[in-house]
């Protein structure tokens, strides 16, 4: 017979003991994700703001004409030059009433050009092509082009900055 | 014994280098295995030039949107041995989208993912689709133009995702617009996340091989049964089986010399890929074209119908992976020869033939406006009237030439107008260029009488 047997763990004891090292260990994880996470989805979290940014005197447009203005992002950082410039086909529609389109193509968003001779908008990707009121001439465009809200203040034409038209399923 | 082996034995002895090497290098594979089992350490061989020459590259390019277009330029044009390094990344990267898609091809006609490799080609699949993300966040991470409006094109795909889509559009472009941020979750992504993902999965990739041994080459009328395959597999090779080094892997090495001297002589010759325009957001000089990998995607997308293209979209991905990932599921045991199930062919050739004419015509993009192209030149014109060659300036100014060619000259988006004159009367013309109709806009806005008279008359000196 053996004198000293082995001692015999309490199993629920021993068992506790693992499971809080593991409960331990997931809520180390779980709090050290809470960082990780959030410098990854940070574009999301970032506060969003709408500025109207001018884009030209009300005088330099021509009435029927569309040109192209650019203008900053709302959400330039401090550091950033070229990268926070976007740009929007803008159209003189009569004496006070202007028309900012985005210049991405409701397909898949690539830049569109303003072809004024031929009074169209064209986007180089898949060809799709837009009357000068920004709805679908021809091609793939699921619909009309986007619009930046846009108004007459001080004698300046100014265009509210606004996320790049996200077109989506539902 | 001298003091070197002296140091090599101690060496050797604490940290069981050659213990490995033999566990590694010695195992028994089936002496069968020969010239079609060389693809995926051709892979493997592209991956690691591609780490080595990426961490060289990282040494001079800056990760920002505001500077990395100029380092760009500075490696290509000053950077001793730039403009080589960056095409031994390009067509390094070019072969492991190759050799990936032949290795699964190999895997998939010889059956090799069944019992008990299900877990190879699990593994596979998701490195394939890593390695396409690599592909892609590596184009962009070129940051001119087409990075950029890439980095957009890629956002927009996303926001077809249901219910997420925004978020996930957002999360890619690094904001509500491309910005300050974009670029650096790009290099993030390509240049430590996707590698360590990919490093660990190849591990595991690579001890499955020594796990369950290399798959032997089908036999017509051998099926695989999951009571017995592993003893059969185990007392096969210890019968017949040959060591994997050198008896089998002498051909891996002399196929990844050639890839790697191929991949070197392609850089030589053809260089990187142009760097194109500067990243400005707001200028619309861009034409964003993927990568050749891409190519067949991007027609895809540029023919389908747009009434089922958001679903396509949000949908196919998904499609596709559950169809992969279930495959050594549904097909796990059983026969392996082609012999036996000629089908499988039919479907890679048919998959193949899909692939390969998206992709011929997504290199030619007929559905693309040539913006490029200029006035028809005085010998396409030829002798006409002046009223005919006031219509062929026209023709251009009005833009019909971006979609429609004459004699070789033009866009492909529309029909060839090379011999209109035969086909429709002046009448006919007007309807057309005024209303439009199908892929063509209404033009009535913008060619008055005046023009339009100019313009048919020089289409109908368009005969042959």
């Amino acid at each position: 017979m053996n004198e000293n047997p082995p001692v015999k763990r309490t199993e629920t004891r021993y068992s506790f003991i693992l499971k809080l090292i593991w409960a331990a260990a997931g809520m180390v994880t779980l709090i050290i994700s809470v960082p990780v996470i959030a410098a990854m989805i940070e574009p999301l979290l970032r506060k969003k703001k709408e500025i109207w940014r001018p884009v030209g005197k009300v005088e330099e447009f021509k009435i029927g004409e569309t040109v192209l203005v650019s203008f900053r992002n709302s959400s330039a950082m401090p550091w950033a030059t070229m990268s926070e410039r976007t740009a929007s086909w803008l159209r003189r529609v009569s004496d006070i009433e202007f028309e900012a389109y985005t210049i991405n193509c409701a397909h898949l968003g690539c830049p569109v050009r303003w072809l004024p001779d031929a009074g169209i908008f064209m986007c180089p990707c898949h060809g799709g092509v837009y009357n000068r009121d920004g709805s679908v001439a021809a091609g793939p465009p699921p619909h009309s082009l986007d619009r930046y809200p846009v108004r007459v203040a001080g004698g300046n034409v100014e265009i509210r900055t606004s996320p790049v038209p996200i077109t989506t399923l539902f | 014994m001298n003091s070197l082996t002296k140091l090599w034995k101690w060496t050797d002895d604490r940290t069981g280098i050659s213990e490995i090497t033999r566990f590694l290098f010695g195992h028994l594979v089936p002496p069968e295995s020969k010239w079609l089992y060389v693809f995926g350490s051709a892979t493997l061989f592209s991956f690691i030039l591609q780490v080595v020459t990426g961490i060289a590259l990282a040494f001079m390019y800056q990760p920002s949107a505001e500077n990395a277009y100029d380092s760009l330029i500075y490696i290509t044009r000053q950077a001793p041995f730039g403009n080589l390094l960056r095409g031994l990344h390009f067509f390094g990267a070019s072969s492991m989208i190759l050799f990936v898609g032949i290795h699964m091809i190999r895997v998939y006609l010889m059956s090799a993912f069944k019992f008990p490799r299900e877990m190879s080609w699990v593994t596979g699949t998701i490195m394939l689709l890593l390695t396409v993300t690599m592909g892609f966040t590596g184009q962009l991470l070129r940051w001119d133009a087409n990075g950029v409006w890439s980095v957009v094109v890629g956002a927009e795909q996303a926001g077809r995702i249901p219910l997420a889509g925004k978020a996930v559009a957002h999360f890619l472009l690094g904001g509500d617009t491309i910005g300050a941020t974009t670029l650096s979750r790009y290099y993030a992504i390509h240049v430590f996340l996707i590698p360590a993902l990919l490093l660990g999965l190849i591990g595991l990739h690579l001890y499955m091989v020594l796990k369950n041994g290399i798959s032997e080459p089908p036999v017509a009328g051998r099926k695989v049964e999951k009571a017995g395959y592993r003893e059969w597999y185990q007392s096969m090779v210890n019968q017949r089986g040959v060591p994997f080094w050198p008896d089998a892997a002498w051909r891996d090495a002399t196929f990844g010399i050639v890839v790697v001297a191929a991949i070197f002589l392609l850089a030589l010759i053809f260089g990187p890929p142009a760097i194109g325009e500067p990243p400005d957001p707001s200028s619309i000089n861009a034409n964003p074209r993927p990568d050749w990998y891409f190519m067949w995607v991007f027609a895809i997308f540029a023919l389908m119908p747009p009434q089922i293209e958001s679903a396509v979209i949000a949908f196919s991905p998904v499609v596709i992976g559950i169809i992969l990932l279930s495959l050594p599921f549904v097909q796990g045991t059983g026969e392996r020869s082609l012999l036996r199930m000629p089908w499988k062919i039919g479907i890679i050739v048919v998959l193949l033939t899909v692939v390969t004419t998206f992709w011929y015509i997504g290199s030619r993009s007929p559905w693309s406006p040539r913006f490029d192209t200029k006035t028809l030149s005085s010998a396409v014109v030829g002798n006409v009237t002046p009223a005919a060659m006031k219509g062929a300036d026209l023709y251009y100014k009005k833009a019909c030439i971006y979609c429609h060619m004459i004699s070789g000259e033009g866009g492909r988006r529309g029909p060839d107008l090379s011999n209109i004159g035969n086909l429709l009367t002046r009448d006919q013309m007007v309807i057309k260029i005024v209303n439009g109709g199908g892929n063509m806009p209404a033009f009535g806005a913008s060619v008055k009488d005046g023009d339009l008279n100019l313009l048919t008359e020089f289409l109908l000196t368009r005969r042959r």
